[in-house]
């Protein structure tokens, strides 16, 4: 592969979350390259998914630091993470059951959108050219997720795998430098997995987009991943590269269960 | 080899690229081809399409692509792959598609057999095959591609973009701009236009050669019949290297001048057909099928006065749709009624399906239940049949306007010249005619006897309108008893065609009557039978109930009364038949996997049955082995009754 990987984009020092009395991450650090895909990993309940609701600001670390491209970061809402180009998607599809494919990829593309809601409603002068624009660009998605064939079918009557690959085509309309995926492939069979798993590396190889996902299957995260950090009760256990990871005692322990 | 009929046209448009380039004359503007690109169909007119035919010619002539030369084209549909098809030619090579969902391993042979030094693919899926298979075929030189998705990291120097051969092209264009023309001016219509591989279901696949004159003159023809312009539409989405194809969407398309469509991907072609409302339409039977059942489901679901409404026009429709369709005369009340109904139902019905603007659809390929042809015929949509092979250039017969029997391809094309062999076999004549088998003279010699007839291997007889009505592979057509021909195949298809029977198998040659075994569709019978009340614990204890043997009995004298009719077969009425106790089934050898009977097999697996018919019992015990999707093996048992099924007298005695 010709792709480089590069800079630190994101980096995560000492983050502690609680919820009350609970502590959900403790003292964690890590960092994201630019360019690279990087896992998750860790049991139920280890706080993977905190860890992303941190990286996109719904949730605020108590203590710690998020460095983004260099710059300490605020508190902030998470429309300004999207706003910074972090896009996300979710464990349980959070997409419009009743709206079509199209129309759902396109919601992706509101925050580029900047003619006002009069103008888009009369659908006039500039609004009008904004949205040839930003249907291309949706088209571009739906071309290169392969949904052509669904395009305007309402979601809610997809299979399972067909809707996962939709919340994908949103969070790429975005545009997004930083794409969180959380567990991508949950719930899919292998030849669905399979297809997942090509169009993560896609996007990552032909947009250069860096990537972190959450994912459960070992299969999948050793296959795809450059590097992984494994989570357990809220703490770091391990990080590095997927062959180091699989082989760090504690690890196995924690993660791929006692008795190897 | 057979001479060819000199069909050069008297304006020396005798080739592809000369009639290309014509149209980029007369028609710049018109369009030509289309492709759905990001949602949005684009356009290429003649004039774009003659440019870029243009620089493809030129792209490959400054890569070294001789005269002579064979190219391989593999992928969907797409208007760029089209193209290449005519820049070949204009170069004097000859194109050769692939059935691009062929695995690599299956590829090989036609690459090594037609020595392929260029291929065009249409994307990185193409591309690996290709690769993997690369060192088994020397002779590949250079690998393009329509499609660059996924193909950035590919650093072989004999790779190249289509796009950028395309730019080479131009280059080379300005700097030798008589190069072209002078290259289509060799061209002869004598030359080979295309080289399509037959599918090689018996011994390898063998390279039919076309000439430009073969199928020039086949795509007249059937634009003549069909009195086809310059401002059709047709959607391309049969696989190229399927003779099919190659007429109606290259042949015809150049020499008619119409438009072809690409649709954007196999998935999305019944949304396509519908936005493209194409006025010619080609497609299997069973597409035919799923369509019309789609139809009928969700009429199911419709409110309790549109189903009455539908009903009642549909038994209009049945009743004068397709004499309407044909000219024929109907009465005014008649008249009124389906106009009414056009009104109400059948126009958007048509619009549904896509058909609106359908001047001509055609089916073949498979024969088609009468129902389900009659079906579209009597909605008003021009559903026709023809008939040819990949040596005929598809374009033996056709069915005229007017002329349109279910049961018959339809009368010799123009051109044509059919005579029926001693034995039963068809054999062809005319200008379409191939020029002979890829480095097989063996193989040409055997298939074209000594006045010039093409052997079809079909065995048929012209009906007393001189139209073809094919009833079987010449193989396995034999006689009876008293000498009447017994086609076997066409006996089982008029059973098959009853929804509770799902598999037959006759038996009659060199007997004194024909004799059949009966498989039911469980599923239709089975709801059949709950509707009825009658209880069964599955498929040996269903077959075993009285109703069912009634029931097949009837579907049994149905066929028996319209071989009657018949003059040919008339003497192949079914005497005696019974139900099977077990399903014939591929696991136990009994069909092949693509689910044809294995005749031979099946009457040595279950000659006491085939005794017992013939010995006049009225029951046969019968024990067999059968084996289980999981590998185990059990006994099936069951005491079969055989019954007479009545017979009619002949109607009128062949001649």
């Amino acid at each position: 592969m010709s792709r480089k990987i590069g800079d630190v984009i994101l980096d995560l020092q000492n983050i502690s979350l609680r919820f009350g009395g609970v502590k959900a991450l403790t003292d964690i650090s890590f960092n994201v390259r630019e360019h690279e895909v990087r896992a998750i990993i860790g049991p139920n309940g280890a706080g993977k998914s905190s860890m992303l609701n941190v990286i996109n600001g719904v949730y605020h670390p108590q203590d710690g630091k998020i460095l983004f491209r260099g710059q300490e970061r605020k508190k902030m809402e998470p429309h300004m993470a999207a706003v910074q180009g972090i896009s996300r998607t979710f464990q349980n599809i959070a997409l419009f059951k009743g709206m079509s494919v199209l129309d759902n990829i396109m919601t992706g593309r509101t925050l580029k959108m900047k003619s006002n809601l009069l103008m888009q409603a009369l659908w006039i002068g500039p609004a009008r050219n904004e949205e040839i624009e930003h249907r291309r660009k949706v088209e571009e998605v739906i071309d290169f997720l392969e949904i052509q064939h669904i395009r305007k079918t309402p979601v809610g009557r997809l299979p399972y795998g067909l809707q996962k690959r939709v919340d994908l085509g949103r969070a790429l309309a975005m545009e997004p430098q930083i794409l969180l995926l959380d567990e991508p492939m949950a719930g899919m069979n292998v030849e669905e997995k399979q297809d997942m798993c090509r169009f993560i590396l896609d996007v990552n190889d032909q947009f250069g987009t860096t990537i972190v996902l959450i994912e459960h299957d070992m299969g999948v995260v050793m296959d795809i991943s450059d590097r992984v950090v494994v989570l357990d009760y809220g703490k770091k256990i391990g990080d590095g590269m997927p062959d180091d990871v699989r082989s760090n005692p504690e690890v196995i322990k924690a993660y791929l269960g006692v008795g190897h | 080899m057979p001479k060819q009929a000199n069909f050069a046209a008297v304006d020396g448009l005798h080739t592809f690229p000369r009639l290309l380039f014509h149209h980029a004359q007369v028609r710049p503007n018109a369009p030509a081809m289309r492709e759905k690109y990001l949602g949005i169909w684009q356009t290429w007119s003649w004039l774009d399409v003659a440019e870029r035919v243009r620089a493809l010619a030129c792209g490959l002539a400054a890569l070294g692509f001789k005269r002579g030369d064979n190219l391989a084209i593999i992928g969907d549909n797409r208007p760029h792959l089209y193209m290449m098809m005519t820049a070949a030619q204009c170069l004097g090579g000859v194109p050769v598609p692939l059935y691009q969902d062929a695995v690599a391993n299956e590829m090989l042979f036609v690459l090594q057999d037609a020595g392929i030094r260029f291929a065009l693919v249409e994307d990185q899926e193409q591309v690996d095959k290709l690769l993997e298979i690369q060192e088994q075929v020397g002779t590949l030189e250079h690998i393009l591609y329509d499609d660059p998705r996924g193909m950035r990291h590919y650093t072989q120097t004999f790779l190249h973009d289509v796009h950028e051969l395309m730019e080479m092209g131009r280059v080379h264009d300005r700097n030798h701009p008589d190069f072209l023309i002078a290259e289509v001016e060799q061209g002869h219509y004598d030359d080979v236009s295309v080289m399509l591989y037959t599918s090689g279901t018996t011994g390898k696949p063998k390279g039919v050669c076309q000439t430009h004159a073969a199928f020039i003159a086949a795509a007249q023809g059937g634009i003549a019949v069909d009195k086809m312009t310059a401002d059709g539409d047709i959607l391309s989405y049969l696989p190229m290297a399927w003779v099919g194809d190659h007429l109606f969407s290259f042949a015809q398309a150049l020499v008619a001048g119409f438009t072809i469509n690409c649709p954007e991907s196999g998935e999305t072609v019944m949304s396509d057909l519908r936005e493209i409302g194409p006025t010619y339409y080609f497609a299997p039977p069973r597409v035919f099928e799923s369509l019309l059942t789609s139809v009928m489901i969700r009429m199911e679901d419709a409110g309790q006065f549109k189903q009455k409404m539908f009903h009642h026009f549909m038994v209009v429709a049945k009743r004068c749709g397709a004499s309407i369709l044909d000219g024929k005369s109907v009465s005014t009340a008649d008249r009124f009624q389906y106009w009414l109904g056009n009104l109400l139902i059948y126009g958007p019905l048509r619009n549904v399906l896509g058909m609106s603007r359908i001047r001509v659809a055609y089916t073949a390929g498979a024969a088609i239940g009468p129902e389900l042809f009659s079906f579209y015929r009597s909605i008003g949509i021009n559903l026709k049949q023809l008939y040819g092979q990949t040596e005929t250039c598809a374009y033996v017969c056709l069915q005229p306007d007017g002329q349109v029997k279910p049961d018959t391809v339809g009368a010799p094309a123009p051109g044509v010249e059919i005579k029926i062999a001693d034995n039963g076999e068809v054999l062809v004549k005319g200008p379409m005619l191939l020029k002979g088998y890829y480095k097989r003279p063996d193989a040409t010699a055997e298939s074209i006897n000594a006045d010039g007839y093409f052997m079809t291997g079909d065995a048929g007889f012209l009906d007393e309108d001189g139209h073809l009505k094919i009833i079987d592979r010449a193989k396995d057509v034999g006689k009876l008893v008293n000498g009447a021909m017994y086609a076997p195949n066409y006996i089982e298809n008029k059973l098959k065609f009853f929804q509770h029977i799902k598999e037959a198998v006759c038996f009659g040659a060199d007997r004194d009557m024909v004799c059949a075994f009966i498989n039911i569709d469980i599923g239709a019978v089975g709801n059949w039978a709950e509707r009825r009340g009658i209880a069964y614990s599955g498929y040996t204890d269903l077959v075993a109930k009285p109703q069912v043997c009634e029931l097949i009995q009837q579907c049994v004298e149905e066929v028996n009364a319209a071989l009657a009719n018949d003059a040919m077969v008339a003497d192949s009425q079914i005497h005696r038949f019974l139900v099977l106790h077990k399903e014939l089934d591929p696991d136990d050898d009994e069909l092949t996997r693509t689910r044809k009977v294995r005749r031979n097999f099946v009457a040595e697996k279950y000659k006491v049955l085939v005794d017992a018919l013939y010995a006049g019992k009225t029951n046969q015990y019968i024990e067999t082995e059968v084996k289980f999707e999981d590998g185990r093996r059990g006994k099936v048992a069951a005491d079969l009754k055989i019954v007479d099924a009545k017979t009619f007298p002949i109607a009128k005695k062949a001649a």
